[in-house]
């Protein structure tokens, strides 16, 4: 039986604050903007150790995202942060013109991705963002699986020149991704090696994959589960390598079903080598109030929504 | 400068906007003719920058965004006269992979252009953005922006002007194009500004006017507007304009804001300008 050591419990946005601390010390060109979330983001020690370099811009992400593109030219690196329904939906244009048109070396930090945000209901939910910013040219999107990782993620897109998205979330979730791992933008981890299905996902889903495995391990299932932290660019070989010895695929994460992670593995092996695909994603709904374990399971994207479809996904590769 | 040697580059500059945009039937003639002028002088006799050796960063330099991106003619006019790139390349503009697109982009490497613009309304947030790093990075150089009014409807403008004065943002000089015309019609008719003058004050900005098609007066404006700088206020510079200005029958109408001249209204146009500098 495949053991994860559980190192703690927290949220990502918390990584995500500890990272950009760890660089507002250590690089003195990184500058942070919030649009007035900073408690909610994690931003205060950065706020706190360089009041000189982060900038309060009150409600208005427009002028924030716009802001960040002007303050690249000089050699600043700047770091935005609210809610990913406000990263992106509400400033795809400025992203698009300023950011990835423009080619800039801004990082959109997103935060209370997806269902998890939870409470706040379908207003503040997006479960489109990674959809919008993988079609964008030029840009990164990122999607980290831990707080651990996400720390991680936040310190090596600094040192990656272009636009970058960072998408993390809410709850808090356990940690299995050790302190000292090397993340590598566009290089998936591969958790356990399998021989009968792959499982790829990203974000909050890698744990429900995780805890997937109980079931399917004791089903007799041979699993090779890959945290495809990055979604653009794909890690297209570890794909090819997995699914090259499984045969079929399930796609896992906290987004909806058109345009996500599951999108870009299939668009990715249509072209290649197809095979058989389950999503477990949202499908073409909006998310609504509710606790965050409450609505992963309504909406589909819990732990047995993972052995469900791996179940199915195996049924039709033996079909 | 002298106005009459700013004057001369001004009316190749004219001759510059109406060839290119013939050359390819599209383009926006109306809002280029009516900066001409201005940018003349601000790029002639006001900015501090180095033509020939163009950074991204543009450290110890002035620095210039064009929000309202599609008046791009007279932009690449001003730019190549200035030294930024060929002066031929101006007949490229808008033709398969030249580097002048329709809109400015940084996308071909263009030397001169350091933001993408075209959907409105941004150019201020980038121009406050680069402003601030300026402070940080204790260079002195003063940040210039140009806007349409018309592109004052965009809302993210009073965010960015909110802003810039909460945060004494006082090394950026925005100057609003007022030709008082947009696509669909005169602004008053399309959806009224108002008191401009009331409404920058009132965000807590310094607010100036000039008379866009008069040398001295832009001149001294210009410097009144760099003696205001420093001193925790953001400043805008008002500046009244003539959308075709230089060519008479695109002037006192909406109606050549993007559209290009046929050949026959091409030289009625180049008539009325002078070749000064020599066309490309």
């Amino acid at each position: 039986m495949t053991e994860f050591e559980i190192l703690g419990n927290k949220d990502t946005r918390s990584g995500f604050g500890e990272g950009l601390a760890e660089l507002g010390r250590a690089n003195e060109n990184v500058v942070a903007l919030c649009a007035d979330l900073t408690g909610s983001l994690k931003m205060d020690a950065f706020q706190k150790e360089n009041p000189e370099r982060f900038f309060q811009v009150g409600i208005a992400e427009a002028n924030m995202i716009s802001l960040a593109a002007g303050m690249t030219i000089g050699g600043k690196i700047p770091f935005t942060g609210t809610f990913a329904n406000f990263s992106t939906g509400r400033v795809y244009d400025q992203i698009r013109q300023s950011v990835a048109y423009s080619r800039k070396n801004v990082k959109i930090c997103a935060s209370h991705a997806g269902l998890t945000l939870g409470e706040d209901g379908a207003t503040h939910q997006i479960l489109e963002d990674i959809g919008m910013m993988k079609m964008l040219p030029n840009m990164t999107v990122i999607v980290p699986a831990d707080h651990n990782q996400t720390k991680q993620a936040t310190i090596a897109i600094a040192a990656h020149e272009g636009p970058v998205y960072l998408r993390f979330g809410r709850p808090v979730m356990p940690i299995f991704v050790k302190p000292d791992a090397n993340f590598v933008i566009g290089k998936a981890d591969v958790l356990t090696e399998g021989t009968d299905v792959t499982i790829i996902a990203c974000g909050h889903l890698v744990w429900k994959s995780i805890e997937a495995l109980k079931a399917l391990e004791e089903a007799g299932i041979s699993v090779e589960l890959i945290n495809m932290h990055t979604i653009k660019p794909l890690d297209t070989d570890a794909i090819m390598k997995s699914v090259g010895k499984t045969g079929c695929v399930v796609t896992a994460e906290e987004h909806m079903l058109h345009g996500g992670l599951g999108d870009s593995v299939a668009q990715f092996l249509a072209r290649t080598s197809p095979v058989p695909q389950e999503y477990v994603a949202v499908n073409d709904t909006f998310g609504e109030s509710g606790t965050p374990m409450e609505l992963m399971t309504k909406y589909g994207i819990d732990t047995q929504d993972v052995v469900n479809a791996v179940h199915k996904v195996l049924a039709r590769k033996k079909a | 400068m002298e106005t009459t040697a700013l004057q001369h580059i001004a009316s190749q500059v004219r001759r510059d906007i109406v060839r290119m945009v013939a050359g390819v039937n599209s383009g926006h003639p109306g809002g280029s003719l009516g900066c001409a002028d201005f940018l003349t002088l601000l790029y002639f006799d006001q900015l501090h920058h180095d033509a020939e050796n163009f950074t991204m960063d543009g450290i110890g330099q002035d620095l210039f965004f064009l929000s309202n991106g599609h008046i791009s003619p007279v932009w690449y006019s001003v730019l190549a006269r200035a030294g930024y790139f060929p002066v031929n390349e101006l007949g490229t503009f808008r033709k398969l992979s030249t580097r002048l697109q329709g809109h400015p982009s940084t996308d071909k490497k263009l030397p001169g252009i350091r933001m993408a613009s075209g959907s409105l309304g941004q150019g201020l947030s980038v121009a406050i953005g680069a402003a601030q790093v300026k402070r940080l990075n204790k260079d002195n150089h003063l940040v210039y922006c140009l806007h349409g009014d018309g592109e004052l409807q965009e809302g993210q403008i009073w965010e960015a002007a909110m802003y810039a004065a909460a945060r004494k943002v006082d090394n950026v000089i925005a100057t609003i194009d007022c030709n008082g015309r947009q696509i669909d019609g005169d602004v008053d008719d399309v959806i009224s500004l108002g008191d401009l003058h009331a409404k920058w004050a009132a965000f807590g900005w310094e607010v100036l006017t000039m008379d866009g098609h008069n040398f001295t007066d832009m001149k001294n404006t210009l410097v009144k507007a760099k003696s205001l700088c420093g001193h925790g206020k953001p400043v805008v510079i008002l500046m009244k304009t003539e959308m075709g200005q230089g060519v008479d029958y695109m002037m006192g109408s909406h109606k050549w804001h993007g559209v290009a001249p046929n050949a026959a209204q091409l030289e009625d146009a180049l008539g009325q300008l002078e070749e000064t500098l020599g066309d490309y």
